[in-house]
């Protein structure tokens, strides 16, 4: 069994009055892909939010390669996320002023890489993603499958250990869901990176190696041992 | 229907009559098919020979006798397996589902475990399908997509049901 690449254990958290988390742990191996499911205000996206270290967990921790995560700086926790995260989320992945093209050579720029290689780099997982036609439109003249493909193209492009996904699909409907899902899935397999997933669909659960689902903030019993 | 652990599980809080038998089964499953009094009878004589139930007194009240039976250890074993396992996932099984989770919750047992069983076994089987989509041509996927859509459809009503669990456990009591 290979090492875990990220783990959380006991993760409290709350937005004011409301218990987000409430004793959540969950592990995350190298390569991968996980469901998070449960219904809605069950703290899956709050899960998801404090295992990419976007949120503090108020108790509990957070480990990526054996490191602490949740106790790092804001700078240190933000170039994580741009070095070794890739994002997807229903909505806003891409930043509305720029085209598809520079959307997705983004995280290249940032991490340093020059414009020519990093735009050749990003119209290559464009053409992968089969939306070439879109390089130098912007997010708002693009269909949400287009722009969701896209979103899947920058959250690749740099790389990851770990992918990302807030209900992924859950702004687009189930044709256009599922070609999102199957490049998504397919493209996270070849680089070997973990998938995070966040859904309330079935289907789009089903191309998860195994679900964890949330109740109430923290993980619902095992069904083995039921 | 799965008449002969419904009718261990409606035996297990006390014995009862055959008749008295159908008519909660009536109350409970039946709206759309009624069990039919022949169906219970011989349904019985079965879990007797089978030693899951016994009888534990015959009553005459005006009429012809009224036998009672009550559950047996191995009739207790047979509820408690049944109810633990998963049913074989199948498009359309929400009424074997529904009924063990009547069932758990009339006798106090975690119902949610069942949906959660039920759930993780749905799953596993749409695991299979999305895989087998894989590069496959287009007949064979949508001849799976069928079966997943079916599938949601299963998970959504275990899901819709996981959340009210509480309101028909005060329904039922």
């Amino acid at each position: 069994m290979r090492e875990p690449l990220l783990t959380a254990t006991d993760l409290h958290l709350s937005f004011g009055q409301t218990r987000a988390l409430a004793g959540a742990s969950v592990q995350i191996r190298p390569g991968e892909v996980v469901a998070l499911l449960g219904p809605s205000g069950s703290g899956k996206s709050t899960l998801l939010h404090c295992l990419a270290g976007i949120l503090r967990p108020d108790a509990g921790e957070v480990r990526y390669r054996g490191a602490r995560l949740d106790d790092r700086t804001d700078d240190a926790r933000s170039r994580l996320r741009r070095d070794d995260f890739g994002f997807v989320f229903q909505f806003g992945s891409l930043v509305p002023e720029l085209t598809a093209l520079e959307n997705v050579a983004l995280p290249l720029r940032l991490a340093g890489s020059r414009r020519r290689p990093a735009e050749d780099r990003a119209r290559a997982w464009l053409e992968r993603l089969g939306v070439p036609a879109v390089a130098d439109q912007r997010p708002g003249e693009m269909s949400g499958g287009q722009g969701q493909r896209v979103a899947v193209a920058r959250a690749l492009v740099g790389g990851p250990r770990v992918v990302f996904a807030d209900e992924p699909t859950g702004a687009l409907d189930s044709f256009n869901g599922e070609l999102v899902m199957d490049e998504l899935i397919a493209a996270a397999r070849e680089q070997g990176a973990a998938v995070v997933l966040v859904t309330h669909e079935t289907r789009v659960a089903a191309y998860a190696d195994r679900e964890v689902v949330l109740r109430d903030g923290c993980l619902a019993p095992d069904p083995v041992s039921a | 229907m799965v008449l002969p652990q419904t009718l261990l599980g409606l035996l297990e809080p006390a014995p009862r009559h055959g008749y008295d038998l159908k008519r909660e089964y009536d109350a409970a499953f039946g709206a759309q098919h009624p069990v039919k009094r022949a169906q219970v009878y011989a349904t019985l004589g079965r879990l007797l020979r089978d030693g899951e139930i016994t009888v534990v007194g015959v009553d005459r009240v005006d009429g012809p006798d009224r036998t009672s039976y009550a559950l047996t250890s191995d009739g207790v074993t047979h509820l408690e397996r049944w109810l633990a396992e998963p049913e074989p996932v199948t498009p359309y099984l929400q009424s074997v589902v529904y009924t063990k989770v009547v069932l758990a919750l009339r006798s106090g047992r975690p119902a949610d475990r069942i949906l959660h069983s039920q759930r993780a076994a749905h799953l596993a089987v749409m695991r299979e399908l999305t895989e087998r989509k894989r590069g496959a041509d287009l007949a064979t996927t949508l001849a799976c997509d069928f079966t997943l859509f079916h599938l949601e459809a299963d998970v959504r009503w275990v899901e819709h049901t996981a959340a009210r669990l509480d309101r028909l456990a005060g329904e039922l009591t």
